[in-house]
């Protein structure tokens, strides 16, 4: 009844959110601003910082290589996923053959697609000698290319599912197939009246993920580590290797670079945003004209076709992953190993298992301190009835947009100099700060959407809040906070620069492995670290599934909601 | 003669000192769990590490875990860090598989603690004469900062399938290179391997290689590799995807070798390509074989850092490496294939017998393959090299 | 008995109210039906009563039952229960833990609350149905169940919010019939809320007309 209700609660969530996650990024951005500019007398050189980077070769080109993989791949990865969407009329279907695509971390992925379009690759194998003609793989730059061509598939195989899946959760709340069919009974084509029509109501949902998935692609590691080009890299992989050089004069332009990185992403969001008005404004003008101006992209019959083989990329990238590590000898041009062998499997001693477990227990902690939040903040906002502030959002979604890289480094030194160890726990928490964002995208709309009667009708009944929250609200929400729960799991076993920032390689998890064996000479074992990378967060959407199903098998009214 | 007789002295009255400072050695290294910061990239290495932890956890009690770096540099910068942030003890690395200009770096700031070769019982197996190769790392004295443990020795494998006769020299690279073009590159000049590489074909080269012996000035680095550079201008267009980008290290050009994408692979390990066919990752097929003019050979160290937390664990790992046993199974193809760095003459005849009853294969280089040996430029020279390589063929 | 003294409700941010300030006292056992047309408030107004108002609405004037003012109560602390046009039956829960939640904690004995529970049931005609998922229940059983799940916690009012609107036309004079009767048995105050003449009929208290406030 009063505005106090659960202000208490609010309180101390925001704290914790504000300190636990929000503080730390901002102390570390500020350490990376110290270093940058020459102010942290400890690891600050006396060549000018800007001075120290211009000088470095192939800055320039590094600069202009993050600018283009990253929007390239932003843009291709949004048409394709509109396409594909279209393609499949919104039926949430399609979402199974999403999954996989969407729980398998970045670098198994990339692990993946770099053998699969590799000179000597899955596919240049399946068609050797016999189609191609080649007894030896052709000399052709197709991973490591300097246009970062394999980079820029790379990111969008992996972020394509991602907005496809949020535009078809969307699309569940626009009047799609009225809006379709206004437009075709106007005479125009299919594909005009989705571009014209759902996509303008479809955009606003999309905007913060955009922004997400550019400032992903603007500053991506172990991606662009894996498949981008290498001589410059991008200027994210560029940074990556001056903070860990041994030479203490690249700190100080790495800070730089790490800062104008950070700029960067700022800048391309906001060009980003002005290009929407200027599209938006130009296709209401469209509109007033009248609707005969109205036509779909051209080349657009092919797109859904390539958004199709994308995925189906995707998807073989994954299963040569688990092919590798049953393969003994798998030399060109044989389409399938020449021996296979479940040596690496069995050899439990050599790590795997440990590395495995504390992947998992990482994971685990983070989600389960991200969920605890999430579902505080929620209650929070449930109590007090009101819908979240603006500012509250930004709060919420700001590790989400703000570049890794950017903090990460000047945290690790305000750790160091805290006299704070690392170990896994640190790496749980740097995980949760990026864990905390998605389990609350996840979970605001499920929480928001339960009958407010139903709680209404508890209390009616004598119950109080905390016993609305767990007799009622959890059990009720046991699907969803699963899903969540799955996604925050998957989000944690991506994680690479927070581990290898924070856990100061102390903290070995299937991630860091994987990447750090991608540049091995083993595919097996890669292979094999990269499908557990990519086993682990599909068991857990397995499991996320599954378990309603089981535990509320007799319950109908629960399982329409999973 | 004066230094002879203190050096008597001390080792009349060291002796028995010796013995109960190592017993307290053992008895503080005890328990604890060493942090041994070395490249992951060879699971080789990675597996003889994970055994080098179940020996010495079970005869001294000592954890031995591996933090798997992509760059030994990785482990350098860690020590600087946390140096600068005041961390003078307790530190997150124990130990570090090191050498070359990583050491001259770690032991110019200060990072290092040490001496402490001469602690360790084992060191009586090394030829410890100074200018010896197991206590000079790079043309720089060691001084006790650091152990061996294992040697390794520049050397080219191919793949006997496809490459008849194999370039000997520089120069028949060259030739062979412009009459194949794409199927022959190096690992990135940054890595260590890359820039190996180039340090020797600048020792083949170099119109006075002696100069190359001290450190690089302006001028001597000038005049020393100029013909390097002409070299490989003509080499880089015949190189694989015509030398615009190279595999970060020599693991990924192994596995372009055994892809078929290259002919060619090298490695800083005579028995390595023999060890990757025993592992099936290079085809049966492959032999090595060293630059005739001889080729770079130098040792590989354990250093532990000054503010290490498991310094005492560090030194027992350290003398274990150094046990003949340790030596003899390192040496075995089937484990790691690493010659070993001790004096045979200092060791024992059943000492040496297990030496004498390894493994052969045909991926194995006989001497006459390997040609001679030759020592490492000054470490200021390979970091040069690897500077003026990024300014001239970075874009 | 509940009184409800010069209720009046506006909007957030408004000052205009939704309608003329409203009085009213319940006896117990009587039903006092609230008719106007639809948007005039009539839930909003339960809402007030019943401690549900959410923030976009600010409500004045005092609730009390039996002579003990409880307007700035929260919900769970009034003893007024509510009935939607859905039964609002917990998903989550069988058709036993959905009443043994209205019993609330109070009998701790195992025994009597499987009796009460027992006893409910059968009340509402549905002897055994303890076990069953309350989606398998057919509309009219399950109006029953929240019927009984809202008696059973001893409320000192209930509140009705178009309760039978959902319904077929063939069982909501059943239903109806039921509640009612149910209601005067207990002697439980009742406010309801519909638009349908024949609900307030069938109540048979006095009727209130919501009308928006003379300018």
């Amino acid at each position: 009844m009063t505005g106090h209700e659960g202000w208490w609660l609010r309180l101390s969530v925001l704290a914790a959110v504000t300190l636990g996650f929000v503080a730390p990024i901002l102390a570390g951005l500020a350490q990376t601003a110290r270093v940058a500019f020459g102010l942290d007398a400890g690891l600050s050189s006396d060549v000018a910082p800007l001075a120290a980077l211009a000088a470095l070769p192939g800055v320039g080109t590094s600069i202009a290589l993050t600018l283009w993989t990253g929007l390239a791949s932003t843009v291709l990865s949004f048409f394709l996923a509109f396409e594909l969407v279209m393609w499949t009329g919104g039926a949430r279907r399609a979402t199974s053959w999403l999954a996989p695509l969407l729980a398998a971390p970045h670098a198994a992925l990339a692990i993946g697609f770099a053998f699969l379009i590799a000179p000597s690759g899955w596919i240049a194998r399946a068609l050797s000698p016999w189609a191609t003609g080649w007894s030896l793989p052709p000399d052709i730059a197709t991973v490591h290319d300097a246009w970062g061509i394999a980079l820029i598939l790379g990111l969008t195989v992996k972020e394509l599912p991602f907005l496809a899946l949020v535009m078809l959760a969307s699309l569940g709340q626009l009047p799609v197939a009225r809006l379709v069919a206004t437009g075709r009974a106007l005479g125009h084509g299919r594909r005009a009246s989705w571009y014209w029509l759902v996509l303008p109501a479809l955009y606003p949902a999309l905007r913060l993920p955009l922004y997400a998935v550019l400032s992903f692609s603007l500053s991506v590691v172990d991606m662009a580590i894996i498949l981008g080009p290498s001589n410059p890299p991008t200027l994210a992989v560029a940074m990556t290797r001056w903070f860990q050089s041994a030479d203490l004069g690249l700190f100080a332009p790495a800070a730089f670079a790490a800062l104008l990185l950070g700029l960067l992403v700022a800048l391309t969001i906001f060009g980003w945003h002005l290009g929407e008005r200027l599209v938006a404004a130009h296709a209401r003008r469209r509109l007033a004209r009248g609707w005969r101006a109205l036509r779909a992209p051209r080349l657009g019959a092919a797109m859904p076709g390539v958004a199709g083989g994308l995925v189906a990329a995707g998807l073989l990238a994954l299963l040569s992953l688990i092919v590798w590590s049953l393969a003994w000898r798998w030399s060109f041009p044989h389409a399938v190993p020449e021996r296979w062998s479940l040596a690496l499997w069995r050899d439990t001693g050599s790590g795997w298992v440990h590395v495995l477990a504390e992947t998992a227990q990482i994971g685990a902690g983070a989600t389960l301190l991200s969920l605890v939040l999430a579902a505080l903040w929620l209650e929070g906002e449930t109590r007090g009835r009101f819908r979240r502030a603006r500012w509250a959002t930004a709060l919420i979604y700001l590790p989400l947009l703000m570049p890794q890289l950017a903090f990460l480094f000047g945290l690790n030194v305000v750790f160091l100099k805290a006299g704070l160890g690392v170990d896994w726990t640190a790496v749980l928490w740097a995980h949760a700060i990026f864990v905390f964002p998605y389990v609350m995208l996840t979970l605001t709309e499920a929480w928001h959407a339960l009958d407010p009667r139903l709680f209404q009708t508890a209390a009616s009944l004598g119950a109080g809040p905390w016993r609305r929250l767990l007799t009622i609200r959890l059990p009720c929400l046991l699907g969803p906070i699963l899903t969540a729960a799955a996604i925050g799991f998957a989000v944690s076993v991506a994680q690479y620069l927070p581990t290898l920032f924070i856990g100061g390689g102390r903290v070995t998890t299937l991630t860091t492995e994987a990447v750090t064996l991608s540049s091995g000479g083993d595919r097996r074992v890669a292979g094999m670290y990269a499908s557990l990378q990519a086993l682990m967060p599909l068991a857990a959407y397995g499991l996320a599934l599954a378990l309603p199903v089981l535990l509320w098998k007799n319950r109908k009214g629960l399982l329409g909601q999973g | 003669m004066r230094l002879t007789l203190t050096a008597t002295l001390l080792a009349l009255i060291g002796a028995p000192l010796w013995a109960d400072s190592w017993d307290e050695t053992l008895a503080a290294a005890k328990g604890q769990t060493v942090y041994w910061n070395a490249w992951g990239g060879d699971s080789r290495t990675n597996d003889f590490i994970a055994w080098v932890d179940g020996q010495v956890s079970a005869k001294y009690g000592v954890h031995v875990e591996q933090v798997k770096l992509s760059d030994t540099a990785e482990a350098v910068t860690r020590v600087l860090a946390e140096k600068s942030a005041g961390q003078t003890e307790g530190g997150s690395v124990d130990l570090i598989w090191i050498n070359g200009a990583n050491f001259l770096s770690m032991k110019e700031q200060g990072l290092l603690h040490g001496p402490f070769l001469e602690n360790l019982p084992n060191a009586a197996f090394l030829d410890l004469t100074p200018g010896s190769a197991a206590v000079t790392d790079f043309t720089i004295p060691t001084e006790g900062y650091e152990s061996p443990w294992r040697l390794a020795k520049f050397v080219y494998t191919y793949d006997s399938a496809r490459v008849a006769e194999p370039p000997r020299s520089a120069a028949a690279l060259l030739d062979w290179a412009s009459a194949n073009p794409g199927r022959f590159t190096h690992p990135a000049v940054q890595n260590f391997m890359g820039a190996t590489f180039l340090k020797q074909a600048l020792i083949e080269l170099a119109p006075d290689a002696s100069v190359l012996q001290a450190e690089a000035t302006e001028d001597s680095f000038a005049a020393a590799t100029a013909p390097l550079w002409a070299w490989y201008d003509a080499l880089r267009p015949n190189l694989w995807r015509a030398g615009e980008t190279f595999p970060e290290n020599e693991s990924v050009l192994n596995q372009m070798l055994n892809d078929g994408e290259v002919d060619f692979t090298m490695a800083f390990d005579p028995a390595a390509a023999a060890a990757a066919v025993e592992k099936g990752l290079l085809p049966d097929t492959v032999r090595t074989y060293g630059p005739e003019a001889g080729s770079i050979g130098n040792i590989s160290f354990v250093a532990i850092p000054f503010n290490a937390a498991h310094r005492e664990g560090a030194e027992v790992v350290a003398n274990f490496l150094l046990d003949p046993a340790t030596q003899a199974r390192a040496q075995d193809i089937g484990i790691l294939g690493s010659y070993t760095v001790l004096d045979m003459t200092k060791l024992d005849e059943t000492q040496r017998a297990a030496f004498a009853d390894l493994p052969a294969s045909a991926a194995l280089p006989t001497e006459a393959d390997l040609g001679p040996t030759l020592v490492e430029p000054h470490p200021s020279w390979m970091v040069r090299i690897a500077e003026e390589w990024a300014k001239r063929y970075t874009k | 008995m509940l009184s409800v003294k010069q209720v009046c409700i506006c909007p957030a941010g408004r000052t205009e109210p939704l309608f003329a300030p409203l009085s009213c006292d319940v006896a117990a056992g009587e039903v006092v039906t609230i008719m106007g047309p639809s948007g005039i408030g009539k839930s909003t107004l339960l809402d007030f009563i019943g401690g549900h108002l959410g923030r976009d609405f600010v409500g004045l004037g005092t609730v009390s039952l039996d002579g003990c003012d409880v307007t700035h109560r929260p919900a769970e602390a009034r003893g007024i229960g509510v009935l939607f046009q859905d039964a609002l039956l917990f998903p989550h829960l069988s058709v036993g833990q959905n009443l043994a939640f209205g019993l609330g904690p109070a009998p701790r004995d195992r025994a009597a609350r499987r009796q009460a529970i027992e006893e409910a049931l059968e009340t509402a005609g549905l002897s055994g149905f303890a076990d069953r998922d309350p989606a398998t229940l057919s509309g009219g059983q399950r109006a029953r169940v929240a019927l009984m799940r809202a008696l059973l916690a001893r409320p000192k009012a209930l509140l009705l919010d178009e309760p039978f609107s959902r319904l077929d036309e063939a069982l909501r004079g059943d239903i109806r019939d039921f509640v009612f009767d149910h209601i005067r048995r207990q002697g439980v105050p009742t406010l309801l809320a519909t638009h349908d003449a024949a609900d307030a009929e069938a109540a048979g208290g006095p009727v209130l007309r919501l009308a928006p406030e003379a300018p």
